[in-house]
Order: C-alpha cells, then structure tokens, then sequence
C-alpha cells in the first residue's frame, strides 16, 4: 500500500532532485573541491612536461611523493589506523629494487615494482596483524617501533645494504626496453606520472566502492561496523596491506629513478612528513593528500634552496598556519573557495 | 509448536565471585515480540551481550536457529540473523542516512569486499535503503548526514540499519531511551509493522510499551529469570509485583 507509493515516489522525486542541484553539488559540495585539484594538478604535470624541462626531476619526486601519501591516507584518512611508521614499507620497497639491482642483477623496472610491491605486504601483513591489536597510542608506539628495528637492520647490514653510505651500483633497464633513464629526467618524470596516474585511478575507484565505504564505516563506528556483521580486523589488515603495497611501489620508484638508496628512506623523519603532508593536505579526500604532496615538495625544494639552514622554520610557520585557519587541510580552503565563488555567482 | 530460533542453554556467566548470568534458560519463536525486563542491574544487558557474543559465557550456550553460535564471532552471528540495536545511538554520524543503510544492506549482501563500484548495483541498493526508510518515514532525510537529524529520528536511524541486515532475531536494546513519551509513536508504528516471521526481543523499562506489545514477558533479577509468561501472568505474578512494587505495573 502506502510503503510502495511512497518508494515509487522517491525514485522517481530522487534523480530529478539530484539532477537540478547538480552545480549547487559540485560547487558546495566536496566533488567539486576534487574536481578543482584534478584539473589543476593535470595542468600542472602537462605544463611542467611541455614547458617545465628544469624541473623534470623535481617532478618525479612530487609524483613520488603523491603516491606515498596516497598510501597514508587511505590508512590515515580513510581507515582511521594512525602510523607513524610508513617510512618502513617506502624504504623496504627502495632497497627491495635496489638490492635486486645491485646484487642479483634484477634491472627490469616494471617487475623491480611488483616485487617492491609484494615484499612491502608481505613486511605489511606480518606487522598489520601486530599493529592492529592496538589503537591510538599504543598503536603509534608499534608503527614507530617496527620502523626503528628496520632501520637499524638496514644501518647495521653494510654488506647488504651499504649501511649509512647507502647503496651504490644500482643499475636500471629502459622501461619496456625501449625508454632509458635519461639525464633530464624525462623518462623518470613520464614513468612516475603514469604509474601515479594508475594508482589514483584505483584509488578513486577504490573509495567510491562498498568496500572504500566499508572503510569509512569503520573509522566513522567500529562497533556499528561489527553489528552489521563485518569482521573489522579482516578489512583493516586487507587495507594495511595494500597501503604498505603502494608505499613500497612509492619508494621503488624513488629508487629506480635515482638509481640511489640511503638510509634516509627508512627514517622517522620521513614517516613524520608524509603524515604532514597529508594533514596539511586535508586527510581522509585523496585529492587532499596529493595535493598536500605537492604543495609539501615545492615548499621544501624552494625553501631548502633560498634558506638551507632553516628550512623547517618557514615550514613550520606554514603548517601553523594551515592548522589553525584550515582546519580541513589545503583542500578544506579549496573547498570554501569554490562556495565564496558559488554565492558570488549566485547573488 | 514452532521450533525456537534462539535458545540459551544453562548460559552462565561470572566473574570470580559476582555471577551476572545464572544458568538462563530461555527461547524464543519465531514471529513472537517477546520483552525482557527487571529492575536496573539486573543484568538485561548482560544477556544481550553473551546473546550476540560480546562477552563469552563462563558456561552454557547460545542456540541460533539450530546451531551452536557460542563461540562465534560477533560478526558470524550476525550472518546468521542476529542482529541487534543499540540503547545509545551507534550511527555513522558523518555519512548521511542513507549511506547508514547501504552499509549494512553492502554487509548483507556480502558485497563488502567488493573493491570496485558498479553505477547499475549502487541505484538497485539506493532503492532498496529508500524502501526501508520510507517504513521508517526517513525516507525525506535520506541525504542528511545522521548528526544532523533530531535525536528521535536518529533512533530510527538504529532500526533502519538494522531492518536492512533483513534479521531472523531482532534484540532491541530500549529502543525509545532518549525519546520523550510524546514522540515514541513511530518507533510503536514500526515495532507494530515488524514483518510476522520475525523474533524480537526487546528490553524496555517503559511498562507501557512492554505491555502493549509483548506477547510474552521474562523477568530478569539479579542474572536470574525470575519468571516467564504472557503480560497477564506476569502482571498478575506475586513475586514479580513484589520485585516490582511502587513502579505500577498494571495490565
């Protein structure tokens, strides 16, 4: 009776009320924030490409960068776990190409990123299971730790790794055999670009899916989320996994492109600053970490450049500021941006 | 008779010299509304938490349509129509009243896992959340986020979520706290319209409500079933008037 009309109500009031409200949506709502970025970033990365050959190499690394904080926010963001620890999967995932490289003569990149890829899980998997008995601080104490103990492995097995003068002699093949990495950083540049592009793609689709959502539903109410019968341990040690996947893909590339390893890759530090980067960027959006990673790498590649020594000062002025008046990251700001403009538009 | 869908055998719980569970004998059929009520401490939500396996029982077990559920997993029960609500609101509160359904119709459906979306399956589940919050009458706020609905509506958020796990045993945990007795007229409508193949329990200290509703009423003291009838025997019971006495139970 009444329950079906009112059904067949609502389906047939919901699409027209969606479609009429279609730029109110995008511009107040958060779709039209990711928009914005989206279309900015991929004019960013064509202009830099036809226009930008300096910064080639420095393109690389904010591509890097990009998807080292895609990988922490779907955790952070997304899942709600806390690390600060990531560094470890980043690192494991360059000296795993690395060492492949310089000591078994395994040069090919594209397998080089699987590989990264498969043993920063695996490294994920055994720890996630750790990690995710615990939550909050102790659960930021264990990342921390098992970061530290991969550290000191990696300082401690010079033979292996080269210890605190870092891995030399690492050599990698053309891309399909057919594009070499070149001194102006080109090939680098147009490899990180398409893998990056690849990742968010996934990721994007990733979090519009019932098990992105399911994420969601943790963070947002991890008992609810068991009343509905999912099991949460399950879900969150799938998502720590591929996000330790993605931040080992992340440190391969850093390595394939530099053909170098240092320790620094494993460092608390790093851990500390991708966790920045997606604060600062606005967590728990996608287009907000990468656009934290971009913002981030510029600020500290022309920072470190004019002010060598106190780099971290202005840096930390900055974040300061970000916090205290956009509480919601650099895309928070985007976002009211747009509905300053909207209302503009509208009066 | 109809075969119970939930038994408890002996279920017993303490902890060391405090027993909170005292070898409960309870079942329930389905299509029954059966209330369980006892004065505060009782131990009412003790026996949903070994129910749904939040706590593990010292001894005894947890019958669920025919199997032994006592040492599964919350979640595993729930997959098998357990499915309960919360007497303060356990909500997605920053996702909209509709997407509070989808996650658990996505649950239900075992899609949960599903890592890729499909435009086609998300409009199918979007009907399907709207047809269970038009029963509700939530059907205008379904793109409202839940914290921004009254606390009242927001109950009904509770029961929607749990509607859409499409239960066999429904534990309503006091599903009109928080309500003022002028508003609980809807989550009644609802409670009247649960479909007819359905078992619920429900815990209430609104006598009101139990009364009217409850086809059955156990009487839970100190971890205890002190009795178990029709709202008739139960009003009419000596020893539980005397449980009772000066909170005017009537029938």
């Amino acid at each position: 009776m009444s329950g079906i009309e009112r059904v067949k109500s609502i389906s047939a009031s919901y699409p027209g009320a969606a479609a009429s409200s279609t730029w109110r949506g995008l511009a107040m709502g958060r779709t039209g924030g990711d928009l914005a970025i989206a279309v900015l970033l991929g004019l960013g990365a064509l202009a830099t490409l036809l226009f930008g050959e300096a910064y080639w190499l420095l393109g690389s690394q904010v591509a890097i960068t990009m998807i080292f904080a895609l990988s922490v926010d779907l955790l952070v963001g997304f899942a709600g776990i806390v690390t600060l620890g990531h560094a470890v999967f980043f690192g494991l995932g360059a000296y795993t190409v690395g060492i492949a490289s310089a000591h078994l003569g395994w040069t090919e990149p594209l397998s080089g990123l699987l590989l990264a890829g498969v043993v920063a899980a695996l490294l994920g998997a055994v720890t996630g299971v750790l990690v995710l008995r615990t939550r909050g601080l102790g659960q930021l104490m264990l990342t921390m730790a098992f970061a530290s103990l991969v550290y000191e492995i990696a300082n401690r097995a010079k033979p292996v790794t080269g210890g605190a003068d870092g891995l030399q002699g690492m050599v990698i093949a053309p891309i399909l055999g057919l594009f070499e990495f070149d001194i102006f950083g080109l090939t680098a540049f147009l490899y990180t670009l398409a893998v990056l592009v690849a990742v968010v793609g996934l990721a994007v689709l990733m979090t519009r899916s019932p098990y992105g959502r399911s994420l969601v539903g943790i963070r947002e109410n991890r008992v609810r989320m068991q009343a509905i019968g999912t099991n949460v341990q399950h879900r969150l040690l799938s998502i720590y996994v591929m996000s330790a996947a993605l931040a080992g893909i992340a440190g391969a590339l850093l390595a394939q492109t530099s053909q170098f390893v240092g320790l620094n890759v494993l460092h608390f530090s790093l851990s500390g600053e991708i966790l920045i980067i997606v604060a600062l960027g606005g967590a728990g959006r996608l287009w907000g970490a990468l656009l934290g990673a971009l913002v981030f790498t510029l600020f500290k590649d022309r920072l470190s450049a004019l002010d060598p020594a106190y780099w971290y000062f202005w840096l930390g002025l900055l974040l300061a500021v970000i916090v205290l008046f956009a509480p919601k990251g650099l895309i928070g700001l985007v976002d009211r941006l747009l509905s300053i403009l909207h209302r503009k538009e509208s009066l | 008779m109809t075969a119970a869908i939930l038994e408890t055998h002996a279920l017993h719980k303490s902890f060391g010299a405090l027993t909170v569970a005292q070898n409960i004998n309870f079942s329930l059929e389905p299509g029954t509304f059966e209330a369980l009520i006892g004065p505060n401490g009782a131990g009412k939500s003790t026996f949903v938490n070994l129910l749904t396996g939040l706590i593990p029982p010292t001894s005894g077990s947890v019958i669920l349509d025919g199997q032994d559920v006592t040492a599964l997993s919350i979640e595993s029960r729930v997959k098998r129509g357990m499915v309960r609500t919360f007497q303060i609101n356990t909500l997605f509160n920053s996702l909209t009243v509709a997407e509070n359904v989808i996650l658990a119709l996505d649950e239900h459906h075992g899609q949960g896992w599903r890592p890729l979306p499909s435009p086609s399956r998300r409009r199918i589940i979007r009907e399907e959340a709207y047809e269970i919050l038009g029963r509700l009458g939530l059907d205008a706020w379904g793109n409202r986020e839940v914290k921004e609905l009254p606390y009242g509506r927001q109950r009904l958020v509770e029961i929607a979520i749990a509607l859409a796990l499409r239960p066999k045993v429904l534990l309503l945990d006091e599903p009109a706290a928080g309500i003022p007795s002028t508003e609980t007229g809807t989550i009644i409508e609802v409670l009247e319209s649960l479909a007819s193949d359905l078992a619920v329990l429900i815990i209430e200290h609104d006598m009101d409500l139990v009364f009217r509703f409850a086809q059955r009423i156990t009487v839970l003291v100190q971890g205890a079933v002190l009795a178990r009838g029709t709202p008739d025997e139960i009003a009419n019971n000596d020893t539980v008037k005397a449980v009772y006495l000066g909170e005017g139970i009537h029938a």
